[in-house]
């Protein structure tokens, strides 16, 4: 098993007291697993999806990652667990605005050590970017910014690729093509795919979907 | 609707205390040294308008002679006759140990009611020890505390008269001044007879000078004074930068808001009025913390400055700050211009905002490279307008002219300087993070950019200032050795105490070289011309900046003259040039000395010649050339044998210590405003990181997401804030030397009348680097340690869908 939460529950402070988002979760993945996360608003998908990145902690339950608890991990290791073994897509995009889009690509394999040129050549050809690799994030639309946030996290290799709303801030043609090209691109490199998504209609198309109602799994 | 409008822009400053304690604090401290600054100069004013209206000057007019010298007793007696009611004042230095008092002598009978500024009939002075030996002296308070253990004719105190004076009959101050049966002028009282004689048949030789409106001391101490305001303005913009960031924050904070209160209906008339109501507000209170902090920094510097104008000028300012209502006024009005004036540009922003306008705020002060290379040149532009005013402007103005265009133009070039710099950074740094490093960097620009302007200013300016103290101190240091070459300086109680030294001397010393001196009308001005004896002491040692081959030997010859270097200056001397003295003698220059921390014109001639041109002259002081290791002895034996007291005989240490004594003090007050200026600019790094840094998260979560730690991310942070002090210092050093020359080559010589040399301090540079270098790690330090403290809850806060 790639990934297993077992028991995992989360609470935030809130200035109208502790707020339970997440109460004793369960859930596994396997290697090469696509499955969707959905629930309404508020019913704590983004955090599940933060804590299997290393992102945040749980406050109690394990998370595990080839069998390592990572809420285990110090700072550092975890830190390496997100650089090496995670690739993260977020619905706002998060490029890094000073770099361009060649250097935005490469950013988080170059952190991991695992630059390979060869490969992010054939991203950004995959992806349609080869044309827009010496621009800039804020000259890019959505779905052009969304296509390099992808390859980003696919350039290093991950293991597991965590998707927060990818589409939610593209039109649905857009959110189509976006979410076809990295359902292809995590089939050919065989990394598991974890997508929080609102919409029944793209949670189909993956394959498999669990589904979170008021931080417990349905 | 309006009220519940302006809470709601107001709400924002309750979120952001930092922020508005950031701008409420850059503005104060900004008014606060400029207010000081005019507190200081506002009370020295003050002391001068005092000094100038003694006995009257600043209202009555009076009969001087067109030759300036003073007018007999002879001619006086003669128009009394007449029926000109006129009463006779002399006046002068009278020196007493290391210090010096201005001497006015008055006939108490004869002097106007308007000009009678002390009643000497009133029961605590008494006319009768007024005007009968052995005399007293009328000064003010602090006057007498000064004048403690001195021999001087009974006090009695009076709070009328200014510091520094001292009134007197007139025959115990001719007395005193060693000017028997000389007069000044005579002062003129308002109402006069009718069918007097015309002035022009009595007195042929004396013309009627009108009241004088402004003193020789507010003229002569006018450069001083408009050094300082120089500095409090500097300081003054650096800490508006502060206050212009601060601003420029808010409103990209508040877009959001301000777009929902035109959508609920607010119009935009009363938008942009309440924005302006809330900038008045903020700046009200600003300004009176500045103001009041602004007398708390001027009450700690005005002994300094008093020092100074006393030790240059000899003006006397009263140790004790007034609180005035025009500095308190000039400061809020500064305060509140300065709110405004900082915040047009967003002012304008709202009042043009579309109402369908992207409600988030966009990065900071998001600078385009277009408006790079416009800003860029802007500043080119000021530095050609700096250029020109030094080559084409006269006068102080246009050296302060050419000072503020270049220091603002050098200001204006920084972002681009900065972010070429940086970009050619990136391009050589090879690891990733170090890329991510510098490319940051380079975004990070715009909203550090103010700040780093500030920095500019203040590193520039005490880099500049700094060369130009240190190459005064070097120059001076020389000076002071080659001009007080003599061993003892010595100053008798009266000529025939002085004759009777000199001839005890004669024999126990190598040399004795009188330092007599009477004052002269040449070319219009005042002129304190000495007299030279021949000896080695002034051929090897004097500091001449220009010479005639044989100017020792015409000088000896009595055919020539020197003059001091700002005299050469404002008149326009050269070598050659004819001199009138009194009695119609002529003489030829024939060498300009330079003659530091002296603005008055001042002339050398032949001993001879003075003497014959002036047979009264107070021959007092004198200076002894004797073997280094006997000086202390002979001293000593000096002060036995005439029973002086000590302060009468002074060796050339003291004199170096007291001379050194007065440089440092003057310049203690510039000293103290750079290092404000440099805190302010510190300040303003700080307050920038600081509100940056929430804007920052959302740049640094997704690095951090990626896999660096934030103890890596806020070292690389505090990384950041050094480089660019680094660039920024580096760019300081050839602002601060083009600042440095402009001040020594321009300001001084139009100010002071000297040139100087100009000296590098390359280890200062390091001094003022590191410094930087740490107020910048500093100001890094506490976003830093926040970032480091950030829970993962609120950096994910940033991915989080629902925002």
């Amino acid at each position: 098993m790639l990934l297993e939460l077992k028991d995992v529950s989360k609470t935030y402070p809130t200035g109208e007291g502790p707020l339970r988002v997440l109460s004793g979760v369960s859930l596994s993945l396997a290697r090469g697993a696509c499955v969707a996360l959905t629930g309404e608003s508020g019913s704590g998908k983004s955090t599940l999806l933060h804590l299997a990145g290393g992102l945040d902690r749980p406050d109690a339950g394990q998370i595990l990652f080839e069998g390592r608890d990572i809420v285990q991990l110090g700072e550092s290791d975890l830190a390496a667990f997100r650089r090496t073994r995670i690739g993260m897509v977020f619905q706002q995009f998060n490029l890094i605005p000073s770099l361009d889009v060649a250097a935005n690509l490469a950013f988080q394999a170059r952190l991991a050590g695992r630059h390979d040129p060869d490969w992010c050549s054939a991203l950004a050809e995959r992806l349609g970017l080869s044309g827009l690799l010496g621009r800039y994030p804020e000259q890019l639309s959505g779905g052009q910014q969304q296509r390099v946030a992808i390859g980003r996290a696919l350039a290093a290799r991950p293991k597991l690729i965590l998707a927060d709303e990818p589409t939610g801030n593209l039109d649905e043609a857009t959110g189509d093509a976006v979410l076809d090209l990295m359902l292809a691109l995590q089939a050919e490199t065989g990394a598991a795919l974890l997508m929080v998504t609102h919409s029944l209609r793209l949670a189909a198309r993956l394959g498999s979907r669990v589904h979170l109602s008021a931080g417990r799994l349905a | 609707m309006l009220w519940q409008a302006f809470t709601a822009l107001l709400s924002h400053w309750r979120r952001h205390r930092l922020q508005l304690a950031m701008l409420l604090l850059g503005l104060a401290l900004a008014t606060a040294l400029w207010s000081a600054v005019q507190a200081i100069n506002a009370q020295a004013r003050l002391s001068y308008a005092r000094a100038a209206a003694v006995i009257g000057q600043d209202r009555l007019s009076a009969l001087v002679r067109v030759d300036g010298a003073p007018i007999a007793q002879d001619t006086y007696i003669r128009l009394r006759q007449a029926g000109w009611l006129v009463s006779p004042v002399i006046e002068g230095e009278l020196r007493f140990g290391s210090g010096r008092l201005r001497l006015i002598g008055i006939e108490p009978l004869t002097l106007p009611p308007q000009a009678a500024q002390v009643d000497v009939s009133a029961d605590d002075i008494g006319l009768a020890a007024f005007i009968t030996p052995p005399g007293l002296l009328v000064v003010a308070p602090e006057t007498a505390a000064r004048l403690a253990g001195e021999a001087t004719p009974p006090l009695r105190l009076s709070e009328a008269l200014p510091p520094g004076v001292a009134l007197s009959d007139i025959g115990i101050a001719q007395r005193l001044l060693a000017q028997p049966g000389r007069i000044s002028r005579l002062i003129l009282a308002p109402v006069q007879l009718s069918g007097l004689p015309p002035l022009a048949t009595i007195a042929p030789e004396l013309v009627m000078r009108a009241p004088a409106t402004e003193s020789d001391l507010s003229r002569l101490t006018d450069s001083f004074h408009l050094n300082l305001t120089a500095f409090g303005f500097l300081a003054f913009a650096v800490g508006l930068f502060i206050v212009h960031a601060a601003i420029g924050l808010a409103f990209e904070q508040r877009r959001p808001v301000l777009r929902t209160l035109r959508a609920l209906g607010l119009p935009l008339r009363a938008l942009v009025a309440l924005s302006i109501t809330e900038l008045l507000v903020l700046s009200l209170l600003a300004g009176v913390l500045g103001v009041a902090l602004g007398y708390g920094v001027a009450a700690v510097l005005l002994p300094d400055v008093a020092a100074s104008l006393r030790g240059l000028y000899g003006a006397e300012v009263d140790g004790q700050l007034s609180l005035q209502p025009s500095v308190w006024a000039l400061g809020l009005a500064l305060a509140v211009a300065g709110t405004l004036a900082s915040a047009a540009s967003r002012l304008w922003r709202i009042a043009t905002l579309p109402l369908l306008a992207p409600a988030q705020p966009r990065a900071w002060s998001r600078m385009s490279a277009q408006a790079l290379v416009l800003q860029a040149a802007a500043g080119t532009g000021l530095l050609a307008i700096s250029a020109l005013a030094v080559i084409i402007g006269h006068g102080l103005v246009a050296g302060f002219v050419s000072l503020g265009a270049m220091l603002l133009g050098a200001a204006l070039l920084l972002p681009l300087v900065l972010s070429l710099v940086l970009a050619l950074a990136g391009r050589m740094g090879r690891g990733v993070v170090t890329q991510w490093f510098w490319a940051d960097t380079r975004q990070q620009l715009p909203g550090l950019s103010l700040a780093l302007m500030a920095l500019l200013l203040a590193l520039a300016a005490n880099a500049g200032v700094g060369a130009m103290v240190g190459s005064f101190r070097l120059t001076f240091v020389g000076w002071l050795d080659q001009r007080l070459a003599s061993e003892l300086y010595v100053t008798a109680r009266s000529d025939e105490e002085s004759d009777l030294m000199r001839s005890w001397l004669a024999a126990r010393s190598d040399a004795v070289l009188p330092i007599w001196s009477a004052e002269e009308k040449i070319l219009g001005e005042p002129v304190q011309v000495y007299g030279l004896r021949d000896h080695v002491t002034y051929r090897e040692n004097w500091p001449l900046l220009a010479a005639a081959p044989d100017v020792w030997d015409r000088l000896e010859a009595g055919t020539g003259i020197l003059v001091n270097e700002q005299m050469a200056r404002r008149k326009h001397l050269r070598l050659g040039d004819e001199l009138t003295l009194s009695g119609g003698r002529s003489q030829t220059i024939v060498g300009i000395y330079s003659d530091y921390g002296n603005p008055k014109a001042q002339a050398m001639i032949g001993i001879d010649l003075l003497l014959a041109l002036h047979p009264d002259v107070n021959r007092q002081r004198f200076a002894v050339r004797i073997a280094p290791d006997r000086a202390a002895g002979l001293a000593a034996q000096l002060r036995d044998a005439f029973a002086l007291p000590a302060d009468n005989v002074i060796d050339q240490a003291s004199v170096k210590a007291f001379s050194l004594r007065i440089f440092e003090r003057t310049f203690a007050v510039t000293a103290a405003l750079n290092v404000l200026t440099l805190g302010v600019a510190a300040l303003a790094i700080f307050a920038s990181l600081l509100t940056l840094a929430d804007m920052r998260l959302a740049q640094l979560a997704p690095v951090w997401a990626m896999g660096l730690t934030l103890r890596r991310l806020a070292l690389l942070e505090v990384l950041r804030s050094m480089a660019l002090a680094s660039f920024t210092m580096l760019a300081a050093v050839p602002v601060g030397l083009a600042l440095a020359w402009l001040l020594l080559a321009v300001v001084n010589v139009e100010a002071f009348g000297w040139q100087l040399p100009m000296h590098v301090f390359p280890l200062d540079w390091l001094r003022l680097g590191s410094l930087s270098l740490i107020s910048a790690a500093l100001a890094a330090a506490l976003p830093a340690l926040q970032l480091v403290r950030r829970q993962p809850s609120a950096l994910v806060m940033v991915f989080a869908n629902e925002r």
